[in-house]
């Protein structure tokens, strides 16, 4: 990362000043590192919003139309898809959030300090890892009619021959989108939600609560939560948000006629019909007013929850339905670990499968024919995963770094509005600024370059990596540094040679997580792609209404697969350089 | 006062000289003082105690000599080791050693490489280095322990290393923040002699902070208490 660093710093100099890079200069230039930072990541996100909210204003001069108007504002409202795809949007949105906060909640109450507690936090990093459309496709592998589930009882349980005709994949209801969210947001909101409760003092206030006789459940929601609530306010949002603007789970888990909005959105911008990118940029900006209002609504809720409890808290009462809680979220836990499991595995079966009729429990005939027929493809968009994922990630870590670093120097550290802004490509749906960053895109002639590709991957990979980089580096024992300047260390040698390497592992660590964050991206990879490049998630979700499920799980494995290996790499070289460290050998 | 020399160490012996400092610390914009133009010498070879409670803003006065006091303190007067005013000099280019109740050796360094990092890079010569890193070790009777593990030590032993690679920086002052209170009283009290004995062979100005009297009498210096009247 010596190297990586280098270029912003190059960037940032003037050029008369590149022959004496001293250490003075490096400061300096340093102290510029959030602002480029922040144009980075919050330039294309403005840009883009206002390349889509313009057109929604009948000002589109590509088209042709420069007058502003709010003709397609009225198409939107008449559109006699809008009413049910809202009500589908909200309705999964909202619940897939409550459910997962809900579950976080309810098992970290119950379970917390237990070994099957301990056990799930170690699960936790993997389980981030897999794209969430790789376990959509699983999960619609494993539960659908004609899925590995009915294969297993069928037709000894159910009578059926043939698969059934019932929507259980697609549901009307957006059931099976609302399970699919719920399997990957609740680990999430757990892994905030352990994050949170490790600093501060969680603890502490759970063992009081304990002594003045509160069993486990309510000591810890009446104490422990109120505390850990604010910490995970804006990770809360990110995923309402997200629920209520994914595009790739709703495209293969969702409703259909009509689809939830993003996912009609989409169509729209597709549509061969060009009048249609009116409509689509119109729909796109009611979406972010949604998303917006819903954000506004959860917190009112949060308030008016908030009002009602405030009572409870300070009721006395000692217990708080602690066996109900115990037994419903442990086995609500075990039901999603078993989906979660099943959908990994029904990918691995089928992508070796070469013959599987319906009912039979297993494929009658394996081969390696759709892995062998696939290479091409598979390399080509593998490779492009790989470059996206790592030169993204690389970026963000060193820009992450910069940023740490120039707070570490200037004794300053971001406030709390700095943490809004690196939440808001978070929050922000994805289709309501990345068709106006396509736009532009075009206009600066970069569009379906490998610049355009990465810098909107990074929008989203930047955010995480921060985010996974702040309190490692925020909280590092400060004397370490200075012993070493004491010894005669320089600041750039006390940096590269103790502050990084004693940060190594959450380096990789962030290095994965960025990776992880990249390889999902669907709609940044398509917009910015320009038709150009194809990732493992782009292949596997294009491919999801296909049909054929050998080629869709070669695509969706090795799309979890990625993810997965640079975790286990990041943690092994980790281990390795640390084995005979005993102090840094444990994370 | 002993006055045998070590090869090696470079510099001729000064004073460290604190002219009129004054400390305080601002944090959420209330302002609080800690003391107020305080003057102190301390010759080569000489240790000085300042006693005082917690917070009363001892470890703060060892930071800013070494020019690493946190950005909300705010601190006004002169640090001087003879001549050369040092207050404004980047902690580096100071050459003050500095210890602390932990150890603070670099977890992922072996114990041999603590030491080299410790050794200026004017040093140039492998051998030469390797020369001084065994040295020391031997000095701290650990001789062949420079591939260890420093997490593999026991406590007594780290601080004895942590010592050694304050020694190998050839420091101008030496600053004690409590080095003593991690460690049981029987190691204590030969740790102490330890490192007494090192700070005067090796000419040092130094200055020592501690809450325990014992320590205090033991340095067989100056004692001043805080906070200053």
């Amino acid at each position: 990362m010596a190297e990586a660093l280098r270029p912003v710093v190059f960037l940032l100099s003037s050029r008369q000043n590149m022959a004496r890079l001293s250490i003075i200069t490096d400061c300096l230039s340093l102290k510029y590192v959030p602002a480029f930072t922040l144009l980075v990541f919050l330039g294309p996100l403005a840009a883009g919003l206002i390349g889509t909210i313009l057109p929604a204003f009948g000002y589109f001069p590509a088209l042709g139309s420069k007058d502003f108007s709010l003709l397609s504002w009225e198409h939107l409202i008449e559109h006699p898809a809008l009413p049910e795809a809202l009500y589908l949007t909200l309705l999964s949105g909202f619940i897939a959030t409550a459910l997962s906060l809900g579950l976080a909640i309810a098992f970290t109450a119950a379970w917390q300090g237990s070994p099957s507690f301990n056990r799930v936090r170690k699960l936790l990093a993997p389980i981030l890892a897999i794209p969430h459309s790789a376990l959509a496709i699983g999960f619609a592998f494993l539960l659908a009619p004609s899925g590995w589930l009915a294969r297993l009882f069928s037709p000894g349980l159910t009578g059926w021959d043939t698969p059934p005709d019932i929507a259980i994949i697609h549901d009307p209801f957006a059931v099976s989108l609302i399970l699919g969210l719920v399997i990957k947001e609740t680990p999430y909101l757990l892994l905030m939600i352990i994050a949170a409760s490790d600093q501060g003092q969680a603890r502490q206030r759970l063992v009081l609560a304990q002594t003045l006789g509160y069993s486990p459940v309510a000591a810890w929601i009446k104490a422990v939560l109120p505390l850990i609530y604010r910490q995970i306010r804006l990770p809360i949002y990110a995923v309402l948000a997200f629920s209520l603007s994914v595009v790739d789970v709703a495209l293969i888990l969702g409703p259909t006629t009509p689809p939830t909005l993003p996912v009609l959105i989409l169509r729209w911008f597709n549509d061969p019909d060009l009048s249609y990118r009116a409509l689509a940029s119109t729909a796109a900006a009611f979406q972010l007013v949604i998303v917006i209002l819903s954000i506004l609504a959860w917190y009112l809720l949060e308030q008016l929850v908030a009002q009602i409890l405030c009572g409870w808290l300070s009721n006395g009462q000692r217990s708080f339905a602690e066996q109900t809680i115990r037994f419903f979220s442990r086995s609500f836990f075990q039901l999603l670990g078993s989906i979660f499991c099943g959908s990994l595995l029904v990918i691995v079966l089928w992508s070796f499968t070469r013959r599987w009729r319906y009912p039979d429990a297993l494929p009658s005939e394996w081969s390696i024919q759709s892995w062998h027929s696939n290479l091409d493809t598979l390399l080509l968009s593998g490779c492009t995963t790989l470059i996206t994922g790592i030169i993204s990630a690389l970026i963000a870590i060193t820009l992450s770094v910069a940023c740490l670093e120039n707070e570490k120097r200037r004794g300053k550290t971001a406030g709390s509005g700095a943490l809004w802004l690196l939440y808001l490509p978070l929050m922000v749906p994805q289709v309501s600024f990345l068709f106006g960053t396509q736009v532009i895109a075009i206009k600066l002639g970069i569009d379906g370059s490998w610049l355009a590709l990465i810098w909107s991957h990074l929008l989203f990979v930047l955010p995480y990596v921060f985010l996974s980089l702040a309190d490692p580096y925020r909280y590092q024992d400060e004397r370490f540094v200075n012993i070493a300047h004491c010894l005669g260390a320089s600041p750039w040698r006390a940096f590269w040679k103790i502050r990084l390497p004693l940060l190594l592992r959450p380096l990789l660590f962030a290095l994965a997580i960025g990776f992880a964050v990249s390889v999902a991206q669907y709609l940044p990879t398509l917009f910015a792609g320009g038709g150009r490049f194809m990732t493992l998630t782009t292949e596997a979700v294009n491919l999801s209404a296909s049909g054929n499920r050998r080629i869709i799980s070669v695509y969706a494995l090795l799309q979890g697969l990625f993810p997965l290996l640079v975790f286990s790499a990041a943690i092994g070289f980790s281990n390795f350089i640390f084995r005979h460290r005993r102090a840094l050998s444990q994370p | 006062m002993t006055t045998n020399q070590r090869p090696g160490a470079v510099q001729i012996p000064e004073p460290l000289i604190l002219q009129d400092l004054t400390l305080s610390l601002c944090s959420s914009g209330i302002t609080k003082t800690l003391f107020k133009k305080f003057d102190l010498e301390i010759q080569p070879g000489e240790i000085t105690t300042i006693m005082g409670p917690s917070g009363c803003g001892k470890s703060s006065l060892l930071s800013f000599i070494s020019g690493t006091l946190a950005k909300d303190f705010n601190a006004v007067g002169r640090v001087c080791l003879g001549q050369r005013d040092i207050t404004s000099s980047p902690p580096e280019q100071r050459h003050i050693g500095m210890l602390f109740q932990e150890d603070l050796l670099f977890p992922h360094l072996s114990v041999g490489e603590n030491l080299g990092f410790g050794i200026p890079a004017a040093v140039r010569q492998k051998n030469q280095r390797k020369m001084l890193i065994e040295e020391a070790l031997e000095e701290a009777g650990l001789s062949g322990y420079a591939d260890q593990d420093p997490a593999t030590l026991s406590g007594g032993q780290r601080a004895r290393v942590a010592v050694m690679r304050t020694l190998l920086s050839r420091p101008s002052a030496l600053l004690l923040d409590e080095p003593f209170s991690k460690l049981d009283s029987a190691l204590r009290e030969r740790f102490r002699t330890f490192i007494f004995e090192h700070a005067r062979a090796h000419n040092l100005p130094t200055l020592l902070v501690t809450h325990d009297p014992e320590d205090a009498r033991s340095a067989e210096g100056l004692i001043l208490n805080m906070p200053f009247k």
